[in-house]
C-alpha cells in the first residue's frame, strides 16, 4: 500500500479502454475526489462498473456527459436521466444486472471464486445465453466479475489502508476494493495506526493499493426526506 | 370507492405479522414505512446495507451517509446494522427475510412480475428486485389496479420484459387484496364499492 498526495497522482496509470469500479449507492459513499480527477484526464472508451454510474447530474455523470463512458455495467437507471437518454438512443453499451448478482460477482471476482449459480434472473431477459442449471429450482451460472481500477471512499483509513465506513455509505466499496487490480481509496481522515480497533475494521489494509486524503467533500444528500417540519 | 395510496399502506400492514423482517421498495412501498408502529416489532431492510430503518429524521438529524434504497434519509432504531451489499443480498437471496413489498407495472396470473423496464420508452433497471422475488418467503407488490392509461395492470400473461417468472404471492391494489398460486389469482378482499366484475376485467379469473 502506498499513500498519495492526491487523486491525480494515485490515478495517474488510468488509461483508455479500461475498466473502472466506484462504490457508491446513488450519491452515499461515492467517491468524489478521484471522479472529479477523472473528468481533467484524456482519457476515454472506459467500461464503468457501478449501481448507478451516478444519478441526478452528480458523481460518474460528470465523466457519462464528456463521452468517456463506452459500457456501463450497473443496476439501476432511474433516477439517471442523462444515462438513460444515451441507453435509449444506444449511445453507449449496456449490461445491466440485477444488484444482488452485481454485488456478489464483484465479491466472487476479489475472493478467488470463478462463477456461482443463482435463481436471480431466472426466466427473464438477465438469463439470454446463460447455463442453466436445476437444483431446487433452476438457476444461472453468473461469473465474477473483476476490473483494472476501482475507486472507492472510506471515512477512515489507518496508514496501513485498514478501513472504516460510515452508516449506509459501505455499500459496494469493500467488494470493489477486493476485486480490482488497483484499487484507490480516499478518505476523509487518514488515522495512526492502531486508532481504528481490529475488530472495527470494515476492509482490512491487504486490498487497499493507493490511498489518499481527500478534500472537499460535498457529500450531497439526494432526497432529504425529514419528519415533523419540512425545510 | 377504490382505496387511496395511505389506504393501500395500511391493507399491505394488514398482511405482515408481528416481528418480522420486510424490505420495503422504491416508489408506492415507501409509504407503508407511515404506518409502522413500535408494537409491530418490525426489522425494516433497505437493500444499500441496513436492518433495522426507523422513521425519517429531523431535519438537524439526516446524515448523508445514512439512506434506503430509494436514496432518502432515514434514522435507524434501537438494533440496526450496517452491511455491505453482497451480505445484503445474501440476507435477501438467502431466504432470511420474510417479506418484500415491491411496486409493479404488470402482474399476470401466474404470479410473474414486470416492473423494470418499457422496451424503447423507458429503463429504469431492475435493481434489486429480481434478486427480491426470488429470496423472500412472501413477495407483496403494491400497485395501482390500472394503469394511467386505463389499462389493467392485472393481465393474463405480462406483455412487459420480466423481473420474475411465478414469484409474486399477493398483490395489493387501490381496488382489492389479490392472492396468487401457480396458475391463478383470487380475491381476498375488495375496497368499499368495488365489485368482481370491475377488478378482473380482460384479466382471467380461476
Amino acid at each position: 500500500m502506498k499513500i498519495y498526495t492526491d487523486a491525480a497522482h494515485a490515478l495517474a496509470d488510468l488509461k483508455s479502454g479500461m475498466s473502472l469500479m466506484s462504490g457508491g449507492f446513488g450519491l452515499c459513499g461515492i467517491p468524489e475526489n478521484s471522479i472529479d480527477a477523472i473528468t481533467e484526464m484524456d482519457i476515454k472508451d472506459l467500461t464503468v462498473i457501478s449501481n448507478n454510474i451516478g444519478n441526478s447530474g452528480r458523481g460518474l455523470v460528470k465523466i457519462l456527459v464528456q463521452d468517456k463512458i463506452k459500457k456501463a455495467i450497473c443496476s439501476y437507471v432511474g433516477g439517471n436521466p442523462d444515462l438513460e437518454k444515451r441507453l435509449l438512443n444506444k449511445e453507449i453499451e449496456i449490461e445491466l444486472v440485477p444488484q444482488g448478482t452485481f454485488s456478489e460477482r464483484i465479491r466472487a471476482a476479489g475472493l478467488g471464486i470463478r462463477a456461482f449459480y443463482t435463481p436471480t434472473g431466472y426466466a427473464t431477459e438477465v438469463a439470454h445465453g446463460k447455463e442453466v442449471k436445476t437444483f431446487d429450482r433452476p438457476c444461472l451460472l453468473e461469473t465474477a466479475l473483476h476490473a483494472d481500477f476501482a475507486i472507492i471512499k472510506a471515512q477512515k483509513a489507518d496508514t496501513y489502508g485498514n478501513l472504516w465506513f460510515k452508516e449506509t455509505a459501505r455499500n459496494f466499496s469493500p467488494l470493489m476494493a477486493m476485486a480490482a487490480k488497483i484499487s484507490v481509496v480516499e478518505v476523509e481522515e487518514i488515522v495512526p495506526l492502531g486508532a481504528i480497533k481490529p475488530e472495527d475494521i470494515h476492509l482490512p489494509g491487504l486490498f487497499v493499493k493507493r490511498l489518499y486524503q481527500g478534500r472537499n467533500y460535498k457529500n450531497d444528500i439526494e432526497f432529504l426526506k425529514t419528519r415533523g417540519i419540512t425545510p | 370507492m377504490s382505496w387511496t395510496n395511505d389506504e393501500m399502506a395500511q391493507e399491505v400492514l394488514k398482511l405482515i405479522k408481528p416481528s418480522s423482517s420486510v424490505n420495503l421498495g422504491i416508489g408506492l412501498p415507501t409509504l407503508i414505512a407511515n404506518f409502522i408502529t413500535d408494537e409491530m416489532n418490525l426489522m425494516i431492510h433497505s437493500e444499500n446495507g441496513v436492518l433495522g430503518v426507523g422513521p425519517s429524521p429531523l431535519l438537524h438529524e439526516a446524515s448523508p451517509t445514512l439512506i434506503n434504497a430509494g436514496k432518502e434519509t432515514i434514522t435507524v432504531k434501537a438494533g440496526a446494522s450496517f452491511f455491505d451489499s453482497s451480505l445484503s443480498f445474501g440476507m435477501i437471496r438467502g431466504g432470511h427475510i420474510d417479506y418484500s413489498v415491491l411496486g409493479g407495472m404488470q402482474v399476470d396470473c401466474e404470479g410473474s412480475l414486470a416492473n423494470w423496464m418499457i422496451p424503447g420508452k423507458k429503463i429504469t433497471g431492475m435493481g434489486g428486485a429480481m434478486d427480491l422475488v426470488h429470496g423472500s418467503k412472501t413477495v407483496i407488490v403494491m400497485m395501482s389496479h390500472f394503469s394511467k392509461d386505463g389499462s389493467p395492470k392485472i393481465l393474463p400473461i405480462c406483455d412487459l420484459p420480466l423481473t420474475g417468472h411465478g414469484v409474486v404471492h399477493l398483490v395489493v391494489t387501490d381496488h382489492g387484496v389479490f392472492e396468487f398460486t401457480k396458475d391463478h389469482y383470487k380475491i381476498i378482499k375488495l375496497a368499499p364499492n368495488i365489485t368482481e366484475s370491475m377488478v378482473i376485467s380482460n384479466a382471467i379469473r380461476a
